[in-house]
């Protein structure tokens, strides 16, 4: 019985030290069957057809270029390889203009019929309208709907999920913004965590330290929707008075929010490391008549390079990750930023923002958990860095 | 060897530039607590004024112009309760797994990468594959349930770690002297190692209870209601949240104006908690620590 | 002439009375070797020499030591001249994570002296004096950890006489070494003579006779006798010291 429950507890234990491992690969999993379904949705969306007229030669369009059409950026034919002619773009909406209600029937009865002789007469039109309205044997061309491409997601830069007729998800504004307002956050949260932790470590009495010390865990704790709203409510006005902004939503108030939280990490790691720095490498130091100063920069600090890299990393692994607080302030502009006062919009605040709206099983809701996976495998890759310099911190150590 | 000659006054520049050095790091270290005090200072003197005990013990009222944050408080406070249920006993089996019974070597690594990596997984990719498994997959729909999974989920490599230092900090010679004593293993970790251990764990997991309550990404679709003024019946209900409404009450509300002192209010008791939570896991540290001194 | 005065030295860490009334003259270019059980204040009294005991809080220093006359606890030193010139080499061989090379040169560099054919000139005559140069001269950028234990020491040394003290202290440079290198770094000890003044601390008393010219015998924080190295060990006055290195306690 003892020999039987000692066994069991045994295998308990074993099976609740892989939940951690059995949960990264379930998000992998999950994110990704949700994520990668997107590949396999139409750029068109689902029941609709593009018809043209059966002379035009245009056989393929990208969604960019759809949109740009019946965005009317694009407006004759020639621009997309096709004659010289100019674009006419027809809705379903667009319906009454051309016929009346009684042509089309109260239920739209008559309207296929009606819409694919009208397709058919003009031969610079372009019509977004439902499958079952093009009849059998209608003189007309469809517009080929290809999967939509990992090459204009990865690499695209129009992030319209919500467009018709062709939704664009390029998801490179987002990841530009991402990386764009981590980077300024680090830039600003570097100095001072680097000041903080040399103080804390080398220069403070004791007795400074023992109340510094909790602060900078308070600042820890602290939920980040509060910090998004001390920006809402403090930075954001701030900003649009400083820089006379038209908003101040931007991105640099999300930089600085994510700076003030991205700090307590890094100084933590690096106070750490500051402090774990040999003591007989001190005094040899020392002992040479070098001052406290010379000592901690040219010695301390170069010996703890590794652990204060780490809590640089983990610091931008953490601004990369943030959401609520970016979310409240950055604006949420889906472009690609030329400055840091723009609007802008973050991964994670795009996930947050969208996918409450986003139907389920979609093509945007699916966008959405692919940004996930990115996302994910952006701060995997970050934590492996951190192992990695850790790791070989340690080897050198010992 | 004839002697160096040194230029005059050098120990002078030292000396200044090291001041100057020590000075701007005062300034700085300084700076960041000015800015820590400006935020809580802020907050706490506009929302204390909100604070009541209706404020406390009320629903909200027309469409959350009014009223108080009771739900959201009571449904911040079930989330906690239901995340310690999922990951207190995994993640405390885990760290006894890894530090007593897991050999030391590729599966001590391979976990500890894989928890890890775990702890730097952003919160709102938890609430997506929340979403994904517990709502939609497994049909638990929006509720305290897969809220309350979802956060235990994102505490557990918290709970591991402290869990794994506390025991590894544990001298061997005294599991040899129960061992030795013929006790079994298990008695050894359950009536001598854990005992030990206990006090730091509790303070892990205190810490993560703290970071369940500030959580609003990973419940905005697995739990995390709008407007929900009664209290939830079961755990398939949704719930209110406290860093949800502060979200919601501060960035789409109806009425601006008298929204903003319950922003406050709510970003107050947020605060409160985390100081609370701070406090208590700082105090029982303490507290054991001096514990262990006088042994 | 007298190069180090200790006068009437008490010292305490927090209200532990580590040294007890101890006053003693070290001459000028001899090798002075402090003896006695573990704990019993030798290493103490040794890091007041170049005020290394300033790092750990809580202590006290009551009574004077001079060096060439001067108190150099006195308001007017500062600590970082008086270590430049009392330098120090340690139980355990502690080069910086950097090559050899910068190892040596780094005294120079933090005194101020920036010219670099000099650097490398005096780092080459240091690594020379310390029996070094041979072995590292084609590894100078390498990084210091590469080198043996032994070899580490020597770096030390080489390290701390390149900003040319005139008193080296030592504090159990051997402990850490096997055989071979002890007796590298004790040859050392009777060539640097010429230059300094040695204090070395030790626990090997055979070394302590081999190297020293004089030799203190410390004892539950109070120097129990200070003599001849030769009266030390043949015809030591105090029992004390008689049971201590015939090997009765310690």
């Amino acid at each position: 019985m003892k020999r039987f429950l000692e066994k069991a507890v045994k295998w308990l234990l074993t099976a609740s030290g892989f939940v951690t491992s059995l949960v990264i690969l379930l998000i992998i999993g999950f994110l990704f069957t949700e994520g990668a379904g997107l590949f396999r949705e139409k750029v068109i969306e689902e029941g609709y057809v593009l018809a043209v007229h059966k002379d035009n030669p245009v056989k393929e369009l990208t969604a960019a270029e759809i949109k740009a059409v019946f965005d009317e950026d694009i407006t004759r034919w020639s621009e997309l390889g096709g004659p010289d002619m100019e674009i006419v773009t027809f809705r379903l909406e667009d319906a009454d203009e051309y016929f009346t209600e009684e042509e089309l029937g109260a239920q739209y009865e008559y309207a296929a019929g009606k819409i694919d002789s009208l397709i058919a007469a003009t031969p610079g039109m372009i019509a977004f309208i439902p499958e079952s309205m093009v009849e059998e044997g209608a003189q007309l061309n469809l517009i080929e709907d290809n999967a939509i491409s990992p090459a204009e997601v990865l690499g695209g830069s129009e992030w319209f999920p919500t467009a018709t007729p062709a939704p664009l998800f390029g998801m490179w504004p987002l990841l530009a913004g991402t990386l764009w307002v981590s980077f300024f956050a680090i830039l600003f949260a570097l100095p001072f965590g680097i000041s903080i932790a040399v103080y804390m470590a080398e220069v403070a009495p004791e007795r400074v330290r023992n109340i510094l010390k909790p602060v900078i865990e308070l600042l820890n704790g602290i939920p980040s929707v509060v910090y998004g709203f001390f920006g809402l409510i403090i930075i954001v006005p701030l900003l649009q008075q400083v820089f006379g902004l038209p908003v101040g939503e931007s991105g640099l108030a999300g930089s600085i929010v994510l700076a003030i939280m991205a700090l307590p990490t890094i100084v933590t790691v690096a106070e750490d490391a500051m402090r774990n720095c040999p003591r007989a490498l001190r005094e040899a130091s020392l002992a040479l008549g070098a001052s406290k100063w010379q000592t901690v920069s040219k010695v301390v600090i170069p010996s703890s390079m590794s652990g204060i890299a780490s809590g640089v990393v983990l610091g931008i692994g953490r601004a990369i990750g943030e959401t609520m607080a970016v979310l409240m302030v950055t604006g949420n502009a889906a472009v690609i930023p030329h400055s840091i006062l723009e609007p802008l919009r973050t991964i994670p605040a795009t996930i947050a923002a969208e996918l409450g709206e986003a139907p389920a099983g979609g093509a945007h809701y699916q966008s959405l958990f692919l940004l996930g996976v990115i996302l994910f495998f952006i701060t995997f890759f970050i934590n492996l860095c951190v192992e990695y310099i850790s790791h070989r911190n340690k080897a050198k150590n010992q | 060897m004839n002697s160096p000659v040194y230029p005059t006054g050098y120990h002078l520049r030292k000396r200044r530039s090291q001041a100057a050095a020590f000075t701007v790091f005062r300034v700085l270290s300084y700076f960041i607590v000015l800015v820590l005090f400006a935020i809580l200072g802020f907050i706490i003197y506009k929302g204390a004024g909100v604070l009541s005990w209706d404020f406390l013990t009320k629903a909200p009222e027309d469409g959350m112009t009014a009223g108080g944050i009771f739900p959201a408080i009571v449904g911040t406070l079930l989330l906690m309760l239901g995340s310690a249920v999922v990951a207190f006993p995994i993640g405390i089996m885990s760290g006894i797994y890894m530090n007593e019974y897991a050999s030391k070597g590729w599966v001590v690594r391979f976990i500890r990468l894989m928890t890890n990596n775990l702890s730097g997984v952003p919160s709102i990719v938890f609430g997506l594959f929340g979403m994904a498994l517990f709502v939609k997959y497994l049909g638990f729909g929006d509720s305290i349930l897969a809220g309350s999974l979802t956060l235990g989920l994102l505490s557990l490599p918290l709970i591991i770690r402290t869990t794994e230092e506390a025991l590894k900090d544990i001298p061997a010679g005294i599991r040899e002297g129960s061992l030795a004593l013929g006790a079994t293993k298990l008695q050894t970790i359950w009536k001598v190692v854990l005992p030990m251990g206990m006090p730091r764990i509790i303070t892990g997991l205190i810490l993560s209870l703290g970071r369940v309550s500030g959580e609003t990404a990973p419940i905005l679709f697995t739990c995390a209601a709008y407007f929900f003024p009664q209290l939830p019946a079961s755990i398939f209900d949704q719930c209110m949240a406290l860093p949800y409404h502060l979200y919601v009450i501060s960035t789409s509300g109806t009425d601006i104006e008298a929204q903003q002192p319950i922003a406050y209010g709510t970003a107050l008791v947020l605060i409160i908690i985390v100081l609370i939570i701070n406090l208590l896991a700082g105090g029982l540290r303490k507290y054991f620590e001096k514990r262990l001194k006088i042994k | 002439m007298e190069k180090i005065e200790a006068r009437d030295v008490n010292f305490y860490y927090g209200a532990f009375h580590a040294l007890k009334g101890i006053s003693m003259d070290i001459p000028q270019n001899q090798v002075v070797a402090f003896i006695g059980p573990s704990g019993c204040g030798k290493s103490t009294f040794l890091r007041l020499f170049n005020r290394m005991n300033d790092l750990i809080p809580g202590t006290r220093l009551e009574g004077q030591i001079l060096i060439d006359g001067q108190d150099i606890y006195g308001a007017d030193v500062h600590v970082d001249e008086l270590r430049k010139n009392v330098g120090m080499v340690f139980q355990r061989p502690n080069p910086f994570p950097k090559s050899i090379f910068d190892n040596v040169a780094y005294g120079l560099r933090v005194n101020g002296i920036k010219d670099k054919a000099y650097i490398r000139e005096r780092v080459e005559e240091s690594l020379r004096g310390a029996a070094l140069w041979d072995e590292v001269k084609d590894k100078l950028n390498e990084s210091a950890f590469a080198l043996s234990g032994g070899q580490q020491q020597r770096l030390c040394i080489a390290r701390a006489m390149a900003v040319s003290p005139s008193v080296l202290l030592m504090d159990e440079p051997a402990s850490a070494l096997d055989p071979i290198s002890t007796a590298k770094v004790e040859e050392l000890i009777s060539e640097l003579r010429s230059q300094v003044t040695i204090v070395i601390v030790t626990h090997n008393m055979q070394q302590a006779a081999r190297v020293s010219d004089r030799t203190a015998f410390f004892y539950m924080g109070e120097m129990v006798e200070y003599d001849d190295t030769k009266t030390i060990f043949t015809n030591p006055h105090k029992e004390a010291t008689q049971n201590y290195i015939t090997g009765r306690f310690g």
